[in-house]
């Protein structure tokens, strides 16, 4: 940075801030992770303590291991947010092309058809859904939660990319169409590469809810075989004894997959969202 | 081989008439540019004749054959746009061998045809790059070997010098011109430049708001334009609009170009007042200020000096006159 743009006060204030937010947005993760390696009594007694000798105990993991069939919890989160993810990006960029490239009666219309589940929770729905899955026997499986999610997402995945995909080079389009690419090829090869770092940013704000999500596994797939590990970890609170070593140690593991998938896609959403901001 | 025919053509979005009627035959072998002020759809008429926008109502017609409803790469056409757009995943080779990849040509083929293009564009030494290696002038000149290599019937260019500086400008212009001669291969090309367009052009096609002005070759849009607004656009500077009848002329307008004016320091037909001065080392321009014709522009060759709010007398040869009427169209 320039000398004249540069200032001791300045760098600090700003600094300050950013490290009060992260501290705050990160205590609760601090507190869940070290309480999972604590004893039962250590964490009534001082919550707050890092796990020392005398209080180190990982009877919380034992039982998540041995109790319930956690690794098929994982996979049924795993496959539900990816396949989930896979749907909502393709069909999103589909739209989003088609909205930002054709122009045909009702495209406006349709955008904004299509971005109104931005606001609009889907929860409202929820009654209609589960009769809806009901009469199509889609109950306690995951196709159900693959749908459902696909539709949340993908409201909030046409609206970016379609902007997006607005700014991508229309000589370049049109390159492709006179060397006899189909629009297709147009597609997934010219248009969907340098939209890359836009597809990233969906692919996280998309997956974390959903990942996250309690609501749509407990109404609509709540079987043992089809659990997603939100749920599977609410089976050590019962209403008169939680098992708090266990919910911990349980929610600290499912940190671990959505931390990872995050990492891969962190370093394009950083592009994604400078991009234009930052010429 | 590559001749086009327009009838008729006219191009409407919506309620908004963007191409009003465009008649016009392009004959093979020729360069022809399409020059007019932004927007008045020269762009859009080219991309109608590369398939890149629907026709809505008259005929296109390539060596022949109507292509209305031909897809673009099936009307044997190669098109140059002014931001390159070269595919950014594929190398120089790559990009200039895809549209030969996509119709099937055998990959012997492709080579030879794309060494070949690269060699008349000195691109050699650049086979192997992306485009991101490139710079502006190369990724032009690769834009135009990707254009070269599909031996078209028509060549395309949409306003292909736009992106670059000057000097490159001057140099990609006399090599486009050099290719032309070298091809001998129909070439319509695009631009707001009248420079361009005087210095490339065999023909040039006028367009004023969808519509064409006047067609001819440079030199006869230069000395017999048909109207002022061709007549203003054509030259540079601008050419000067006089009131005729207050120089007692039996016109509306008089045209008179700055090359044609000359200085009288004793007694001219018209008194002006000096303006500006813009000494460019081999001519001067001197902006002159009359109460009733406005600003005039006066071009002398060499270098000369005024001052400011000196007034100055001008004469001008009557032979060189260019009368219109009120509508601006010409009279003699």
């Amino acid at each position: 940075m320039s000398q004249a743009r540069h200032s001791t006060a300045r760098t600090f204030g700003a600094h300050a801030i950013l490290i009060t937010y992260t501290v705050i947005a990160l205590f609760p993760v601090f507190v869940t992770v070290i309480n999972s390696f604590k004893s039962r009594k250590a964490i009534f007694a001082d919550p707050l303590a890092l796990p020392g000798p005398a209080t180190f105990d990982l009877v919380g993991y034992q039982t998540v291991l041995k109790q319930g069939d956690f690794f098929q919890y994982f996979l049924n989160s795993m496959s539900v947010t990816v396949v989930s993810l896979f749907f909502v990006l393709m069909f999103g960029a589909m739209a989003a092309f088609a909205l930002s490239e054709y122009r045909f009666r009702g495209n406006l219309l349709m955008g904004l058809y299509l971005a109104l589940g931005i606001m609009i929770p889907i929860r409202l729905g929820t009654v209609a859904i589960l009769q809806m899955m009901v009469a199509s026997g889609l109950v306690n499986t995951l196709t159900a939660l693959i749908l459902v999610y696909t539709a949340q997402g993908l409201p909030l995945a046409v609206f970016i990319l379609s902007e997006f995909m607005r700014n991508v080079s229309a000589d370049l389009k049109n390159a492709g169409r006179i060397d006899g690419l189909s629009e297709y090829t147009i597609f997934f090869r010219l248009v969907l590469p340098l939209v890359r770092p836009a597809m990233a940013t969906v692919a996280v704000f998309t997956l974390i809810p959903i990942w996250n999500d309690l609501w749509f596994p407990l109404i609509l797939a709540p079987s043992e075989a089809t659990k997603t590990i939100t749920l599977g970890s609410q089976v050590f609170i019962g209403q008169f004894v939680t098992n708090w070593n266990a919910v911990l140690a349980a929610l600290s593991l499912a940190i671990v997959p959505v931390l990872v998938l995050y990492l891969i896609f962190s370093r394009q959403l950083i592009r994604g969202i400078t991009a234009g901001a930052v010429k | 081989m590559g001749t086009l025919n327009l009838t008729k053509v006219t191009k409407s979005f919506g309620a908004t008439d963007v191409i009003k009627g465009v008649d016009l035959t392009v004959n093979d072998g020729e360069f022809c540019v399409f020059v007019g002020p932004s927007g008045c759809g020269k762009s859009t008429l080219l991309r109608m004749i590369a398939g890149l926008e629907d026709v809505s109502s008259g005929d296109v017609m390539i060596d022949g054959r109507r292509v209305n409803d031909v897809a673009p790469a099936k009307r044997e056409i190669a098109m140059v746009f002014q931001s390159y757009a070269l595919y950014p995943h594929l190398t120089v080779r790559d990009n200039m061998g895809l549209a030969l990849k996509q119709a099937g040509v055998p990959k012997a083929e492709i080579a030879q045809a794309t060494d070949k293009a690269a060699a008349m564009l000195s691109l050699d030494a650049l086979m192997e790059r992306r485009p991101a290696e490139l710079s502006g002038g190369q990724r032009q000149r690769v834009a135009i070997g990707r254009a070269i290599v599909r031996r078209p019937k028509l060549f395309l260019f949409d306003e292909p010098l736009s992106n670059l500086d000057a000097a490159l400008r001057v140099q990609t212009r006399i090599e486009i011109a050099r290719l032309h001669r070298d091809l001998g291969a129909t070439m319509i090309y695009v631009t707001h430049d009248q420079v361009e367009a005087m210095t490339l052009a065999d023909r040039i096609v006028v367009l004023r708001a969808g519509r064409v002005e006047q067609v001819g070759a440079p030199m006869e849009l230069y000395n017999n334009p048909a109207n002022t607004f061709v007549a203003g656009f054509i030259g540079s500077p601008q050419m000067n609009f006089l009131n005729g009848e207050a120089l007692g002329l039996r016109a509306a307008t008089v045209g008179v170009r700055p090359e044609h004016l000359t200085l009288d320091r004793g007694a001219g037909k018209l008194v002006a007042k000096v303006s500006h001065l813009e000494k460019l080392g081999g001519e001067t321009l001197v902006y002159v200020v009359n109460p009733t014709h406005g600003l005039i522009t006066i071009r002398l060759f060499g270098e000369h000096e005024f001052a400011v709010d000196e007034e100055i007398s001008l004469n001008y040869d009557e032979n060189k006159l260019f009368f219109f009427d009120e509508d601006g169209q010409r009279l003699y």
